[in-house]
């Protein structure tokens, strides 16, 4: 196993609170950027580390960093999403809970090298639990002089605020998250503007992930080159992965970018092997919107090489062949799962959480949802395949925001590789006919 | 800033959208349009009908945009090439657009108000498919009644976010909004505090369909048996500048005057639209120009309606054309002189 960055502390007794945080070299990293570097040297080191958004959508951090706009006598926000919905991906809501100090630790460090002095932590409303450790530990930070006014007299002051959301998925796309945040209703904005020219009140604005931030800790600590040797290529340091589904050891592992697909599935260091020795069927590599990607192809890409865990393995191929690390939310099915029940599942949460407010998506979502529930209660037919490609055709890239194409993107991959498992469902329509008694004796929940 | 649209070249000053670049070449090239609104601020992006493809990003960056964009939300940049009707994808996007937009639309165009002028109606002529493959159940909601003159019928709602807008930016108050999310949202109700407004029957107006409907006009007639005049009055409150809507001797009713591209010049107000309904209330300006492609039936060939080309044709037998009272590129009226 690689070293471990975020993760090297996570079962020391007591690490929530302030104390033993800080005896374990807790808010290093803030004493380090405070004292001795100048903001733009902050920014340089997350630069020279080639950290991406771990959000999903991979983004440089440095860049992003370097975009915001400095205009004389306007504040600037730094925005942590911490609205983690999609399914599949729970690595920050772990991290949170398990070492709340790190967030905040990342959180002062970064708001520094971007000039902020006021930032929030935007956390989904169902993590009610998670708001009160992050509102605890930042008490504690206050207390200890690590937040507030005057930090380590530096003279930089910050405050910090947790903001929970209401519970909207579309919460998570950082300028609903900004709009929500505002107190309005969380609908994506037409960009441009981007937020690092006009975001929060109007004001240039970041918007990083939870583990983005926390992995700016171990950029300052040992330096962006430091960070860059782990990993391969420009997909470098550490990432959280979700791992969850028909395997031995679910949960979230932090490994080094670069790790074989295979020895992350089958490893006992990592998910330890598909549940009961049955056969991998599929995965899907980045939480619910990425595409799905039959065995054959997770493990091996298109031309034969092994797939490891980055960002370029896994969109090796394009969308014919590769998928995305997106999130880091590791779905694995094994050879009992029904795709089509699945992809009816993730289309259903897509029509829920689509916030209505561009008509490809609005009703493309609610559409597609349809046609596979009738296909799943085994009354589909033949031309409802091709109806429910037609449809994800014309909403990926026709909308506001990713959520179109995050609700494309499964249906098309299921399509793609597993038409035939469709057209058993449509063939065999009257032999699943009795859904209740079919998803009981398959074991399926419904 | 120079524009290429569907091979059309044109000089537009910084911070026009492709859609106004598009619409100063013409109605012909102009994509359609069901949210955008040019004097409602922020409007538009919604719908994506308006998408076009952007093939030349500009002349420093001359690299093709990704994904089609929306053109009413999108600068112009100088040396900018775009493909609207020219392009199969962007017309193929359209279509299917169309078709989302239908989806959950009740096509009760025989009993809607709306029918002859409905924007849906004419995106439907125009790049819609033949049937549906919608099978399922439509939406549908209840009639709510905004204040004494204004009917909602959320169930015709295409979400364009309009009335949401008029409602915020012609009344001193965020009344309103939208309820709920995805397909089953739903413009609140809270928007019948706007009714106090003198300003809000101009979301009758802005409506791109039958889902808000002026009750003192519903069922009375079939728009295109109607003939419309343009008429003004001294009105203490607004222009006062509007459309009256005939049926024989009486005004049935008075909406705002709306251009080639169905946006009304001016807002009115209530007084002028709901209880001004005389003809002696008003001064005749004269007829309205009504496009001659439709349905309504009145006016079809007054104004700047050029002379056919085929009248030329006709008469070149008898006489050289430089003969002619008129020239090709005259107007109707000129030849009336």
């Amino acid at each position: 196993m690689g070293r471990k960055l975020l993760l090297a502390n996570d079962h020391v007794p007591g690490i929530q609170s302030y104390a033993v945080y800080r005896e374990k070299g807790g808010y290093a990293s803030v004493e380090k950027a405070l004292k001795t570097m100048t903001p733009e040297a902050v920014v340089e080191e997350v630069k020279k580390s080639g950290l991406r958004g771990r959000g999903g959508a991979g983004f440089p951090t440095g860049m992003k960093w370097s975009f915001l706009a400095k205009p004389e006598g306007v504040p600037r926000y730094l925005v942590c999403n911490a609205d983690e919905s999609e399914p599949g991906t729970f690595k920050d809501r772990y991290l949170m809970s398990r070492i709340p100090h790190y967030l905040i630790e990342g959180m002062i460090t970064s708001s520094y090298a971007l000039g902020a002095n006021t930032s929030y932590i935007y956390v989904r409303g169902e993590y009610y639990y998670v708001i009160a450790i992050l509102e605890k530990a930042i008490k504690e930070a206050y207390a200890a002089g690590w937040l507030g006014k005057n930090i380590l007299g530096t003279g930089y002051d910050l405050d910090l605020y947790v903001q929970p959301g209401g519970g909207a998925y579309i919460c998570g796309e950082e300028t609903a998250l900004l709009e929500s945040l505002e107190g309005k209703r969380g609908n994506p904005r037409i960009k441009p503007p981007f937020p690092a020219i006009k975001g929060l009140y109007g004001c240039p604005t970041v918007v990083n992930n939870v583990e983005t931030i926390a992995a700016v800790v171990p950029i300052v600590n040992e330096g962006g080159d430091e960070y860059a040797k782990i990993g391969i290529g420009r997909s470098t340091g550490t990432k959280l992965i979700s791992a969850s589904g028909h395997i031995n050891k679910p949960g979230v592992y932090e490994i080094d970018l670069g790790v074989p697909v295979e020895e992350f599935i089958y490893s006992d260091q990592y998910c330890g092997g598909i549940l009961n020795n049955k056969k991998l069927k599929a995965v899907v590599a980045g939480g619910s919107s990425v595409p799905i990607l039959p065995a054959n192809l997770i493990l091996k890409t298109a031309n034969g090489e092994d797939r490891l865990m980055t960002y370029e393995s896994l969109s090796d191929g394009g969308f014919a062949t590769g998928s995305m690390l997106g999130s880091g939310g590791f779905i694995v099915m094994d050879e009992t799962t029904s795709i089509v029940k699945n992809l009816w599942n993730f289309a259903r949460f897509y029509h829920h959480e689509s916030c209505g407010q561009c008509s490809p998506c609005r009703e493309g979502t609610g559409w597609m949802e349809k046609v596979l529930h009738k296909i799943v209660h085994g009354h589909g037919e033949m031309k409802d395949i091709d109806l429910l490609w037609d449809l994800q055709r014309r909403i990926e890239g026709n909308t506001i925001c990713p959520l179109g194409d995050a609700a494309a993107w499964p249906v098309a991959s299921a399509i793609r590789h597993f038409r035939h498992e469709f057209e058993e469902f449509v063939r065999e329509g009257h032999s699943v006919k009795d859904v209740k008694h079919y998803f009981e004796t398959n074991n399926i929940s419904s | 800033m120079k524009v290429t649209i569907d091979g059309q070249t044109i000089e537009v000053p910084e911070g026009t959208t492709i859609l106004q670049a598009a619409r100063m070449l013409g109605p012909e090239v102009a994509p359609p349009t069901m949210c955008y609104y040019s004097k409602l601020e922020t409007s538009g992006g919604y719908c994506r009908t308006c998408i076009v493809k952007v093939t030349k990003g500009s002349e420093k960056d001359p690299r093709p945009m990704p994904k089609p964009v929306a053109s009413c939300r999108t600068m112009v940049m100088d040396g900018m090439e775009v493909q609207n009707n020219t392009s199969q994808d962007v017309l193929d996007a359209r279509k299917g657009v169309v078709e989302f937009l239908l989806a959950n639309h009740p096509l009760d165009c025989p009993v809607c108000d709306q029918a002859g002028e409905c924007h849906l109606q004419d995106l439907s002529f125009e790049h819609g498919a033949e049937g549906t493959r919608f099978e399922f159940e439509r939406r549908t909601f209840k009639k709510i009644d905004l204040g004494p003159y204004i009917q909602l019928h959320m169930t015709r709602c295409i979400l364009c976010y309009r009335c949401v807008k008029v409602a915020d930016q012609l009344t001193p108050h965020r009344y309103h909004g939208v309820m709920n999310r995805g397909d089953v949202s739903e413009i609140s109700t809270y928007i019948e505090h706007a009714i106090d407004n003198e300003f809000s029957g101009n979301v009758i107006d802005v409506c791109p369909v039958g889902a808000l409907t002026d009750k003192t006009f519903r069922f009375k007639s079939r728009v295109w048996f109607t003939k419309p005049m343009d008429a003004h009055r001294d009105c203490p409150t607004c222009s006062g500048r509007v459309t009256l809507w005939y049926k024989g001797d009486d005004v049935l009713r008075v909406t705002g005057r709306k251009d080639a591209f169905g946006e009304v010049d001016e807002f009115i107000c209530n007084t002028c639209r709901f209880e001004t309904k005389k003809t002696s209330d008003w001064v005749i300006d004269g007829p309205k120009v009504v496009d001659h492609k439709s349905v309504i039936s009145a006016n079809h060939y007054l104004g700047n309606n050029q002379v056919p080309s085929f009248a030329f044709e006709v008469t070149k037998d008898y006489k050289q054309v430089n003969d002619l009272p008129v020239q090709p590129g005259s107007t109707v009226n000129q030849l009336d002189k």
